[in-house]
């Protein structure tokens, strides 16, 4: 088992034959992705990369049975392609793009947690998720994963790297990754992760890379100490980062004196969280829980 | 982005938001001119810069003649306003704002911004007015009221009327402020800001609600739906090389060491300069040079981070996703040909078309020292620059 997408996962692309969505939807299908076809509104009933493309996520779900998709769309759209897959039946919602304003992902939290519960968002601004070997959506590496026992969360990109590539080298692998993105208004949080990490079979242990700004990380660790017995390992980015600068991530910064690395490290490690203070270490902290 | 009080009071006015009557002045004989049309006996002078905290660090001054009007003008323009916001330089004043001045009864706190907490516009509004905020919640947080907005809704009267109440105001107050509360909120939507901060909001000796300071940040984000806010960059109060950064589309922020480095991924930058400090060394600042760069944008922050006089070494760390490590190469070895630079160059690459890359710099005959990983790559870059 994995979580929330696996072989049999139905996916469709929004932003289809676009730039980005042509080039990642091309590395998602060599992959193995079971990618059932795309949107893009005006170019219903054309084929592309040899797939079916849809004026709307409607017809897309009525006519393939897709159950997730991937959106490549530009920031201006991208609140309107998420609450059009919500509305057209999708379950699992990856929101690669970044640049999003935040006033309008406060109206898609909103509308998503008041009328669409069990629907999935995840990101924007985020790398996507992976089940190795089985489902992959979104524009990570394919090749640096390994099917195995770890389940990965994380607020950045290529910090997601590398976790992974040091879980692969280390030879525990991964049983999902699941990059939540770096926006400070965004989908799933730590604890929707770690909740299915704690519930997945193949999961045996937890990495979590966190940064810098919000509570997200606090809020994790007491829902760890009340509900997680999985081994977790913690990084977080952003010990030396300075006060009231925004570092890159919309979502990455301390202000009011809140949101320190510091504070987060101590909040994980008080409920039994193993530190990487180093990142380069993140592999050897999560080998020494087994 | 942020704009300059001036800019802030204007758009209050256009959403009817009370302000002092003001205008702008770049020089002495302007100051004179708009003391000479407000009319009154007494003026206000504030400093135009991009940091709070300027009252205490004497960049606002009452003058009490149209002549010392002129002469806290002159002592303004063309100097720097070092606050505790700003770094030991300080921000450059080239502009003040001329403002009539009014009597007050008492001084109010009131700000919107978006808590991500609860994923909503948020009002924080106190009576502990004039004072540092953060400070007034970290000692006495009973004295903070804190009201979130649906945004599916908007606000609502009896939110305000909490708040109004909360604030002890009058009757004729409790109007006042409701009305102020609907336009800041509607400004705040409708221009895409991330913060709009009254301190002080002060109650007037006629009992009447006025914005005596305007503080407003736009989402960078949003910028594209609002060419007119956009064009109110000031760039004078940005560092040089920040500004720099921005125009090639660039996450950089200048910081104190003297280990530069360049990452794709705002984490992974982030990690980069905590292992360079964990090994003993200060990084020079951050820079993500993003997911979808070019050979020629890695080109560009190469120059920007030469340009920091101060750095001894450079660690350049990528691990390529979408970025592919020989398009890295490729820009880092332009700019080294084009620069001249000397400075060790520590790199580090992973991902897509690592080998490529590596064989480019190798290639290349330039001095640069290899790392396996970034603990590697951190280490190295720490030595080179002990030199």
């Amino acid at each position: 088992m994995s979580i929330l997408v696996e072989t049999n996962t139905r996916v469709i692309c929004q932003g289809f034959t676009g730039k980005q969505g042509t080039f990642h939807s091309e590395q998602c299908i060599a992959y193995g992705t079971q990618m059932v076809g795309g949107v893009t509104p005006g170019r219903g009933g054309q084929t592309h990369l040899g797939l079916p493309v849809f004026n709307t996520v409607q017809d897309a779900v009525n006519t393939t049975g897709a159950t997730a998709t991937m959106i490549y769309v530009p920031a201006a759209f991208a609140a309107d392609a998420i609450l059009e897959a919500a509305d057209g039946g999708i379950k699992i919602i990856v929101c690669i793009t970044e640049g999003i304003p935040v006033l309008d992902m406060l109206k898609v939290k909103t509308v998503l947690n008041d009328h669409y519960p069990d629907v999935y968002l995840i990101g924007p601004n985020c790398p996507g998720i992976i089940t190795p070997d089985d489902c992959k959506l979104g524009i990570m590496p394919g090749s640096i994963h390994k099917r195995g026992s770890i389940g990965i969360v994380s607020r950045s990109g290529t910090l997601t790297y590398e976790a992974v590539a040091q879980t692969t080298s280390c030879g525990l692998g991964q049983s999902t990754c699941i990059g939540i993105g770096g926006d400070p208004i965004h989908g799933m949080s730590f604890i929707d992760c770690l909740k299915l990490f704690q519930q997945d079979a193949q999961t045996e242990g937890i990495v979590m890379v966190g940064e810098i700004g919000g509570t997200d990380e606090e809020e994790a660790a007491q829902y760890i100490q009340a509900s997680v017995t999985k081994p977790v390992v913690a990084y977080i980015a952003g010990m030396t980062a300075p006060k009231g600068k925004r570092m890159g991530h919309a979502g990455a910064i301390i202000s009011g004196g809140k949101g320190t690395a510091q504070d987060k490290f101590a909040a994980l490690e008080s409920v039994g969280v193993k530190l990487a203070r180093n990142p380069t270490e993140i592999g050897k902290r999560i080998l020494e829980c087994f | 982005m942020n704009i300059h009080e001036y800019q802030a009071k204007k758009l209050f006015a256009d959403y009817k938001i009370p302000v002092p009557t003001g205008h702008m002045a770049t020089n002495a004989n302007e100051a004179k001119q708009h003391a000479q049309d407000l009319g009154g006996n007494t003026w206000m002078v504030k400093a135009q810069v991009h940091a709070g905290g300027r009252g205490k660090a004497g960049g606002v001054k009452k003058a009490d003649s149209k002549d010392i009007v002129t002469d806290i003008t002159q002592s303004l323009i063309g100097t720097s306003l070092i606050t505790h916001q700003t770094g030991v330089t300080g921000q450059p004043i080239n502009k003040v704002l001329i403002e009539s001045t009014s009597e007050i009864q008492s001084e109010l706190y009131l700000s919107l911004l978006v808590d991500r907490a609860t994923t909503r516009v948020a009002i924080i509004a106190s009576k502990a007015g004039g004072m540092d905020i953060e400070q007034v919640a970290a000692d006495t947080p009973e004295q903070i009221i804190n009201v979130t907005i649906d945004p599916v809704v908007g606000i609502q009267a009896y939110q305000c009327r909490e708040i109004a109440f909360a604030l002890d105001l009058e009757a004729e107050q409790r109007k006042q402020l409701t009305v102020l509360l609907y336009n800041l909120y509607r400004l705040f939507i409708e221009k895409n800001l991330s913060l709009v901060e009254i301190n002080p909001l002060v109650i007037t000796q006629q009992g009447d609600l006025l914005a005596l300071d305007a503080k407003i940040n736009i989402e960078d984000n949003a910028l594209y739906r609002h060419k007119d806010l956009a064009a109110l960059y000031d760039s004078t109060q940005e560092d040089e090389k920040e500004h720099k950064a921005r125009e090639f589309d660039l996450n950089y922020i200048a910081l104190d060491g003297d280990i530069a480095c360049m990452v794709n991924g705002a984490g992974l930058a982030m990690a980069t300069m905590d292992v360079i400090k964990m090994h003993g060394g200060e990084p020079a600042n951050f820079l993500d040079v993003g997911g979808g760069t070019t050979a020629e944008k890695v080109t560009e922050a190469c120059k920007i981070i030469l340009s920091d006089l101060k750095v001894k070494a450079i660690l350049i760390n990528i691990f390529g996703g979408i970025v592919r490590c020989d398009l890295i190469a490729a820009g880092v070895i332009q700019a080294v040909q084009d620069t001249g630079t000397t400075l060790p160059i520590i790199v580090r690459l992973e991902g897509t078309n690592v080998e490529k890359g590596k064989d480019m710099l190798t290639q290349s005959g330039l001095a640069i020292i290899t790392a396996d990983d970034l603990d590697d790559g951190a280490k190295k870059a720490v030595l080179a620059a002990k030199g």
